[in-house]
């Protein structure tokens, strides 16, 4: 593929492993964060937290934190009751939504909930406040785990619900009871996907600042979706929406966790209005751990029908879905991605899923990197797993058997969906390949018979991406584009999609500098700010590229059909093509290159017909399905078997994200799903206790891997362009997570079946391992 | 988080240290313990005073068959420094165990054991080579017992106003063999447990044999009883799983989220071995 400029070849980049345009500031440190945020005359507000889990509160006495040096305001639920609620955006059938204040109001429902704010002129004054702010608690039980708060007699997390329950859902697909009347074999299997915690490297952090004059609210937050958040903060604050502007700087992470409205983004902006003067709120790590969404919290039964050749009949599943003590945005929409994502990447066509969800006295959970579909690629490769062990059949072999066929594409699954393109076979034959898998397992046998623990863990993960189609996504699924070509011939690119670290000002250039013909430098991408950009969704569920970057992709079109117009004029000629940056009379062979024809455009001495001066093209593209990547991963894995402890000797991934824009943006984007996969099979959980205290509330005790704690990743791909947009592209920003946990314990799993071991709960720590090999032994 | 306000005085000689020890002041050292509680709020010192200028408590100086280290040596120090490679290794190779090059470039090992934290890496090391510290205050000077030292967790037998001096470590004799085998915690890196092991052999026995442990209780202590019963063996893989067994025996052993007791326990015993193993194998 090439353009040619006066007859020489440019290369395409889209393709090209450019390194990432964004990464100069970042790595040094002259990024703007919203903590770089500095305002004249901006105060520090500091928030007062419940220790409690459930209690009922009885006083606070604001007093001394009032007469506290540097104090110019403290509120409490009372003053902010006018505030809307926290919104939650999904709906449900019968979902039961408790009010959300912003600060408690009466009662406390999880420990780090609000419930007081101390406003003073630096951090420090503030915090020295908040300390002397003294709320009298009455506790009550509380209730932390999901299937403990359904069992009857459990503490009420809100007494209008005395069942905790928060919402049920129940979907049927085929004829699950024929499939499992018509069965050989029946595996059932209970699999947890514990809490998780996104941990962002950077915190949430809001300022917000008060044009009292104009009653323009200027909030700056670190957000995945500044557009929502304007339109759901003027909402909770009754102002117009025109006159809120959010601006999202730098993001140090976002993984879901910002992929919502937080109570401090409208509390902020209230608080701004209430004292005339800009107002900035840190979070600290602490409230990181115990304020902002956590994920997953899945308990999961399944059962799993197959016929004795392997193959799979049908399935069933109920999950469990720890909420915790409120709906965040997204909550409740989580599990019934789980749900969608259940058959996996197999053609089995019976499905029967039930979820119930749990109101527990816990931080509520919300998307985490995957959101929904980790959980179900967990417990559909686990279940394969095991009914590979039943059946004695190889664990490639059964999943072969089983995999929807290349002509059955687009395919309609038993759950509603149509898989766009797939080969699944593909990337399994490859990482296959790539761990010599006979050979492998004949090591692993002549290891076994030495004593030592190796395991070989295969997961053909599918996942749903480019989320979504707008009737399948509750504020919207499509993107915004605005490319402008300025009077010079530069380019300015404004998405909707709001990228955050995802490396779109690098890929989303690429592609704009192929479509013109153009240097990537003279490309620039521009997000983050709801007065420049155009009304967006933002970036989350690996739909920035899909998506976005078919609205970019439309727009420089539009753009591409007007410069051929104007370059036409200035060579008058009707018989013109644009390429390698050139208008090109196809006649004479005269051109005109870009920014000739762009200052043209904007001179407008002479027009073309029914042509309007200027290069500018916003698009607005509504994606016709979902795209579906999938891929292989393998991990081989050994156990000490004196302590338990699982080292990975080997990680292969082999990912089918479609078309492939940038390939190091890939792999590092592999790279990082994988680490986050790793943490959940092996180290990280959010532990909280029978009274609902956060154990694992802090870096000391909640384990997020390191670099050196990481395997080498061995990254191959295949490429199965999707049909549903026309750059081919599916998106790649989960897949690693989602590949990832099952191959991990499948792995694990292996290696120790010769106890007769068919499934562990995550995470894998050596003492579990310990125990399972010392009741062996 | 923020630390609560507090006063900071950085002199450069260690008199006006001790007379601001003496005046109620908390030292600070690498600033890589106190300042996160501080941070968390859950030490609030009202005056620090900073021990980075005061030269005289920077040093590693060898003397007769001692080495005497300053309290402000940094791990990355004692992980490098080429006399305690040669003659202390065990420190060096516990010191190179501690958190990450950052944590090692500024934690110092006076503040480490003043800290006590009952699962930091360097007692281990000290118990096992019954390390000695001189302890300076305003008043007076002493020097204790590693085994004396450390208490309890977070407790030492330092007294306000008392800021650790230096530790002395043996010279090894030639031929002694060691070992440092650490379990890591992932989520802090401290060590879930520690074991150093000293050897040394003579005639085809074990003549010599010292095992300090961390993490498992809420001090680190000597296992003398594995020390006693690995003593004049030959050292074969039996002798060391016998001794080895031994190293938990009568301890109340910590229990958390990453490890209970009873797996301490264990880890103890399996670690202690395999430490054993290489010391042995290094001792000639
Ligand atoms: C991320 C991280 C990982 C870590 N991992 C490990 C690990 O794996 N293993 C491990 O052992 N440690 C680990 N540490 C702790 C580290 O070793 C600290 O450096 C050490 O515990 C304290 O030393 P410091 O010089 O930083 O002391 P500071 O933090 O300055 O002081 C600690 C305490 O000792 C007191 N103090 C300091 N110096 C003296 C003195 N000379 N005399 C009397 N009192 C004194 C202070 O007043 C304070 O109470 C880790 C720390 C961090 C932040």
């Amino acid at each position: 593929m090439a353009t040619t400029i006066a007859g020489v070849e440019k290369e395409k980049l889209v393709g090209k492993r450019l390194r990432r345009r964004e990464d100069p500031r970042l790595i040094t440190g002259t990024a703007t964060y919203v903590d770089d945020i500095h305002l004249e005359d901006m105060q520090y507000a500091a928030i007062v937290r419940s220790p409690h889990a459930a209690a009922r509160i009885l006083s606070i006495e604001i007093a001394a934190a009032q007469n506290s040096p540097g104090v110019i305001a403290v509120f409490t639920g009372k003053d902010t009751e006018k505030v809307g609620g926290v919104p939650c955006g999904a709906s449900l059938p019968g979902l039961r939504v408790p009010h959300h204040n912003v600060l408690a109001v009466g009662r406390v429902y999880f420990v780090g909930h609000p419930v007081a704010v101390v406003v003073a002129k630096d951090r420090y004054m503030a915090q020295d406040a908040a300390d002397l702010v003294e709320v009298n608690y009455e506790p009550l039980p509380a209730v932390a785990d999901p299937e403990k708060a359904l069992a009857p007699g459990a503490a009420p997390v809100h007494p209008e619900w005395p069942d905790n329950v928060a919402f049920t859902f129940h979907q049927d697909g085929g004829d699950v009871d024929k499939a499992f009347a018509e069965a050989d074999v029946v595996v059932k299997q209970r699999i947890t996907s514990q809490r998780l915690i996104p941990m962002a490297m950077e915190t949430r952090g809001v300022v917000a600042e008060w044009h009292g004059a104009d009653r323009q609210l200027n909030l700056y937050t670190s957000t995945q979706i500044p557009h929502l958040v304007r339109t759901l903060v003027a909402t909770m604050l009754g102002l117009d929406e025109n006159r809120v502007r959010v601006i999202t700087p730098e993001v140090g992470g976002g993984f879901g966790s910002k992929l919502n409205v937080y109570a401090e983004e409208a509390l902020m902006g209230w608080i701004a209005q209430k004292i005339q003067k800009p107002v900035k709120w840190i979070e600290t790590r602490r409230e990181n751990f115990l304020c902002t969404i956590h994920g997953r919290g899945h308990v999961d039964y399944y059962e799993l029908a197959a016929k004795r050749d392997g193959t799979i009949l049908g399935i069933k599943l109920k999950i469990i879905q720890d909420v915790g003590a409120y709906h965040q945005l997204l909550t409740p929409a989580i599990p019934t991605l789980s749900v969608l994502m259940m058959p996996g990447i197999y053609k089995t066509q019976n499905i029967r899923a039930d979820i119930v969800g749990a109101f527990t006295n816990c931080m509520p959970t919300d998307a985490y990197r995957g959101a929904g579909r980790p959980e179900a690629t967990h417990g559909i490769e686990r279940m394969v797993d095991i009914l590979a062990d039943e059946l004695q059949i190889d664990p490639a072999e059964i999943r072969l058997k089983n995999f929807v066929a290349n002509d059955q594409f687009p395919f309609h699954t038993a759950t509603g969906l149509m898989y766009d393109s797939g080969n699944y076979a593909a990337p399994l034959k490859k990482a296959l390949d790539l761990v010599d898998y006979g050979k492998l397992r004949q090591e692993q046998a002549d290891a076994r018979k030495q004593g030592k623990w190796i395991g070989i863990g295969i997961s053909t993960y599918g996942e749903i991406c480019a989320i979504g189609p707008s009737p399948a996504t509750p504020a919207g699924g499509w993107e915004s584009a605005t490319v402008k070509i300025e009077p010079s011939g530069k380019v300015t690119i404004m998405t909707g999609a709001c990228p955050h670290g995802q490396g779109e000002e690098t890929t989303f250039a690429q592609i704009a500098a192929d479509e013109l013909g153009i240097s990537v430098d003279d490309v620039l991408v521009v997000r983050g700010d709801t007065s420049i950009v155009q009304y967006g969704i933002g970036t989350f569920g690996s739909r920035g590229t899909a998506i976005g970057g078919t609205a970019v992709y439309f727009a420089l079109q539009d753009l591409k059909e007007k410069i051929k117009k104007f370059g036409a004029v200035l060579l008058e000629s009707d018989d013109v093509t644009f390429s390698g940056g050139n208008v090109v009379c196809n006649k004479t062979g005269q051109s005109k290159s870009l920014p000739e024809v762009a200052a043209s455009a904007y001179r407008a001495m002479k027009l073309p017909p029914n042509t309007e001066p200027g290069l500018v093209s916003t698009r607005f593209w509504e994606p016709p399905n979902f795209t579906f990547p999938f891929g292989t991963h393998i991990v081989v894995s050994e156990i000490d078997g004196q302590t338990g402890e699982v080292k990975i000797r080997r990680y292969v991934a082999v990912d089918d994200c479609g078309n492939r824009i940038n390939p190091l943006i890939i792999d590092g984007q592999v790279h990082g799903g994988i680490a986050q996969g790793i943490g959940q099979a092996l180290w990280e959980q959010a532990v909280y206790d029978d009274n609902g205290q956060l154990l694992s509330g802090e870096l000391t005790d909640y384990a997020v891997p390191r670099a050196h704690m990481m395997p080498w990743i061995e990254s191959e791909h295949t490429t199965t362009p999707s049909p549903v947009n026309p750059l081919g592209v599916k998106g790649v920003g989960e897949a690693g997570t989602i590949g990832c946990s099952p191959a991990v314990v499948n792995s694990v799993v292996d290696a120790l079946s010769p106890l007769g071991v068919r499934h562990i709960d995550m995470p894998l720590t050596p003492e579990k391992i310990w125990h399972i090999l010392s009741k062996g032994a | 988080m923020v630390p609560q306000k507090f006063e900071y005085a950085a002199p450069d000689s260690l008199k006006s240290v001790l007379q601001l020890l003496d005046a109620g002041a908390k030292p600070l050292a690498g600033g890589m313990s106190l300042i996160p509680m501080m941070k968390l709020r859950l030490a609030a010192p009202e005056q620090l005073v900073d021990l980075q200028k005061v030269k005289e408590l920077s040093y590693i100086r060898e003397s007769g068959n001692a080495i005497h280290i300053g309290a402000m040596t940094t791990h990355y120090e004692v992980e490098t420094f080429p006399v305690l490679l040669r003659k202390c290794p065990l420190l060096a190779e516990t010191a190179a165990e501690i958190g990450d090059l950052q944590v090692r470039n500024r934690g110092t090992i006076g503040g480490s054991v003043a800290h006590a934290d009952p699962s930091a890496d360097y007692p281990a090391a000290l118990q096992a080579l019954e390390a000695k510290l001189v302890l300076i205050g305003a008043q007076k000077e002493r020097t204790v017992s590693a085994a004396e030292f450390f208490v309890d967790a977070f407790t030492t037998v330092l007294e306000p106003g008392e800021i650790v001096r230096e530790v002395i470590v043996p010279a090894e004799e030639l031929g002694t063999g060691t070992r440092y085998e650490k379990v890591v915690q992932p989520a802090s890196g401290f060590a879930i447990v520690g074991v150093a092991v000293r050897v040394r052999r003579s005639a085809g026995k074990i003549s010599f044999v010292r095992v300090g442990i961390t993490g498992l209780s809420n001090h680190s202590y000597r296992a003398t009883s594995a020390e006693a019963t690995l003593a004049g063996t030959t050292g074969a893989a039996a002798d060391v799983q016998n001794a080895a067994a031994l190293v938990a025996e009568g301890i109340d052993a910590n229990s958390d989220l990453h490890a209970s007791a009873n797996y301490r326990k264990h880890l103890a015993s399996v670690h202690a071995a395999r430490a054993i193993t290489t010391a042995i194998s290094r001792a000639s």
